[in-house]
């Protein structure tokens, strides 16, 4: 069994949020963490920069892109710090995205992201320049070259870590993966005192 | 001789299942997994789509902490939700509990609390042991010379089935502490000034070490709010070797070995600690004389500054947008920053010292007219100690709130809340954009300029209200 799709290849359209620094709190606030389950959590994402009090919509890029058309979330310096909550990364997939770019993401938002097969991909500060002054351009990132190559012809590589970049590309799953160690598991208890 | 070791690398190595590789993690051994409602319903339906179940119960502990109301239930045992879909997520939880043979400290359960308060408290937390939970805060743990840290939700599900996480050896940096605290001066105050001093994301990667006279001298629920603050800074853990101070807090604890058997244990944990000439990837040092009682002005918790020194002028756009989410120009002395909101608690400062220090400052004061003042003990042993010792009572004369335990404002998803636009001074860890409820304003301090400030009405440095012995 796997957790997700496969993840390879794949061009979208860009939708860029300037602000740094931007908090898991942000992507999801808190009051919606009540859920017992993943689905549906897109409507809210970034909720209090979409919606005023009563529900009705502030004038707010989000509100205004077709989300299947801009899969790629560009963000300024170091998104996603803040809670360990995995209610982020299933926010901003159930909204449409596929891949977020900072310059610096935080490590365990990126963790999460990579085991939902979010792609987390940083660059440097002039790739990110180039990237929110053109917004409306159209991106493709390849994760088995690990690349990213802007509308201007430009190609950079960015670094995922090797097994979650495996985990993406074959769909291997993470939990299936440990649950084949249990033999080792076991004798690392009994070996250490540690045995149930 | 073998290489000299740090105190993360003595602990990872005795927890290493299967070392990592180039292409593959090392599979981590998990001495202690602690859940909560929030972030684990997903996590058990995942281990019921296998057809699994948690594979070791007596390493998982769980507890209601987030979305519980910290206000006592009506005549008829009914609880005040703030929704039906929190209620659920609790019966969610106690359910998965009763299918798994967990041990939950549910309601009745007199340890109850939150995550961080209870592990310490009953001595599920041992040095030497790796922790994780489904919360950033789990750091707190490392108090203990543990690696602690927070996970996701697919992760705590990895742990529920294999009671092993695959992960990367961070890096190491070692924080060194000089000097002695001045009078007045708290763990917070520490806390606060290190994540100023690394920047938002400057432990980005690290698993970080805490030493020095400064950290040597602070008790341990001091040390517990520094090692909980180390996300604050970016960083995946922070721990503190266990000395005689660490084994004596945990003598006698519920879950820790009794008699002869817990000599024998704190022996060993002694030896926790790094070796002479270990190399750490980066190690800073802050003098910890110069230190004083901070409060941050505003929207991430490095953002802060010396009481005494007032609100700082913007340096950058990002903090010329934070003044102004904030509602300050920058420049001005702290006594503008009215209080409309006070919260006292949160696994930073939720402890018997933090709410003894707050009522030291309130005993025999009022709260500032119209300000709301909220005191949330920690856990359920803490209530009752407090109570036992009087607390309560100097609260409620002051004209606070006492409530039951819970994460309450920390987190502001159970019903307790600023309004939009009040300014709250608040003794948990995050002073993000509404994380207090939409459009609140948060001022991170200790508990002690929490309460002075709730007295003044202003954010204010607690010294004025401190018997101090000169220096
Ligand atoms: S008190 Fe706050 S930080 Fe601590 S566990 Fe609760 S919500 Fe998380």
């Amino acid at each position: 069994m796997s957790n997700q799709e496969p993840v390879n290849s794949f061009s979208s359209r860009i939708v860029v949020l300037p602000e740094a620094n931007i908090d898991t709190d942000q992507i999801i606030p808190a009051r919606f963490l009540t859920t017992t389950t993943k689905a549906g959590l897109g409507k809210v994402a970034f909720n209090d920069w979409r919606y005023t009090a009563d529900g009705s919509n502030k004038p707010h890029i989000l509100n205004e892109i077709d989300p299947t058309e801009h899969r790629v979330l560009v963000a300024g310096n170091n998104l996603g710090c803040g809670s360990s909550r995995e209610h982020a990364p299933w926010a901003l997939m159930d909204y449409g995205f596929k891949a977020v770019i900072s310059t610096e993401i935080a490590d365990i938002f990126k963790s999460n992201s990579l085991k939902n097969g979010l792609l987390p991909v940083v660059v440097s500060p002039d790739i990110h320049d180039k990237l929110t002054q053109n917004p409306q351009q159209r991106v493709t990132i390849d994760l088995e070259s690990c690349t990213l190559t802007l509308e201007d012809g430009t190609t950079v590589t960015f670094q995922v870590e090797a097994f979650a970049r495996q985990c993406l590309l074959e769909g291997v799953d993470a939990m299936g993966w440990l649950l084949k160690r249990l033999p080792e598991i076991e004798a690392y208890e009994k070996t250490n005192g540690k045995a149930a | 001789m073998s290489k000299p070791k740090s105190l993360f690398e003595k602990v990872w190595e005795r927890h290493i299942v299967e070392e990592e590789g180039a292409d593959k993690p090392a599979v981590l051994y998990i001495d202690l997994h602690l859940v909560h409602e929030v972030t684990s319903p997903q996590a058990f339906s995942e281990l019921d789509a296998r057809g699994l179940k948690v594979r070791r119960p007596d390493r998982t502990f769980a507890t209601l902490d987030h979305s519980i109301p910290t206000l006592a239930p009506d005549a008829d045992g009914n609880r005040p939700y703030v929704t039906a879909q929190a209620k659920k997520q609790v019966e969610t939880l106690e359910a998965n509990a009763a299918k798994n043979g967990l041990r939950l400290f549910g309601y009745d359960a007199e340890n109850r609390g939150v995550v961080h308060v209870i592990g310490p408290e009953m001595g599920l937390t041992q040095p030497g042991f790796t922790v994780v939970c489904g919360d950033s805060h789990t750091s707190t743990h490392g108090a203990f010379g543990c690696i602690a840290f927070g996970i996701g939700t697919s992760e705590v599900g990895h742990v529920l089935a294999t009671q092993c996480l695959a992960q990367r050896k961070p890096k190491t940096m070692r924080i060194n502490i000089t000097g002695a605290l001045q009078p007045g001066v708290t763990g917070k105050d520490v806390a606060l000034t290190v994540i100023n001093t690394l920047g938002f994301s400057g432990g980005t990667g690290y698993a970080l070490e805490y030493a020095g006279p400064v950290i040597e001298a602070l008790d341990m629920e001091g040390r517990m709010t520094v090692c909980n603050l180390s996300i604050e800074a970016g960083a995946r853990c922070g721990m503190i070797a266990p000395d005689q101070k660490t084994v004596e807090w945990l003598r006698g604890r519920e879950y820790v070995p009794q008699g002869a058997a817990f000599d024998e244990a704190a022996a060993q944990w002694l030896t926790l600690k790094s070796d002479d000439g270990a190399v750490f990837d980066k190690e800073i040092t802050i003098d910890g004389s110069a230190i004083e009682p901070m409060a941050t002005w505003g929207t991430s918790p490095d953002q802060g500054a010396p009481i005494v020194r007032g609100v700082p002028v913007a340096a950058n756009e990002d903090e010329e947008r934070a003044l102004k989410y904030m509602g300050f120009t920058g420049g001005e002395a702290r006594e503008v920053e009215k209080v409309d909101v006070v919260f006292i608690g949160s696994c930073t400062n939720g402890r018997m010292a933090d709410l003894r220090a707050a009522a030291a400052i309130m005993k025999g004061r009022k709260v500032a007219p119209g300000v709301r003042a909220l005191i949330v003990p920690g856990s359920e042993w803490v209530r009752v100690e407090a109570e036992k010792e009087g607390l309560h009572n100097i609260f409620l004369e002051a004209g606070a709130e006492w409530r039951l335990p819970g994460c309450s404002m920390c987190i502001a998803m159970n019903g307790d809340f600023v309004l939009p636009g009040q300014l709250a001074v608040s003794t948990s860890n995050r002073n993000f954009e509404g994380r207090q409820g939409p459009g609140s304003r948060t001022v991170l301090a200790s508990p002690a300029t929490a309460a002075a400030s709730a007295i003044a009405g202003h954010v204010a440095d607690p010294r004025q209200f401190m018997q101090l012995e000169s220096a």
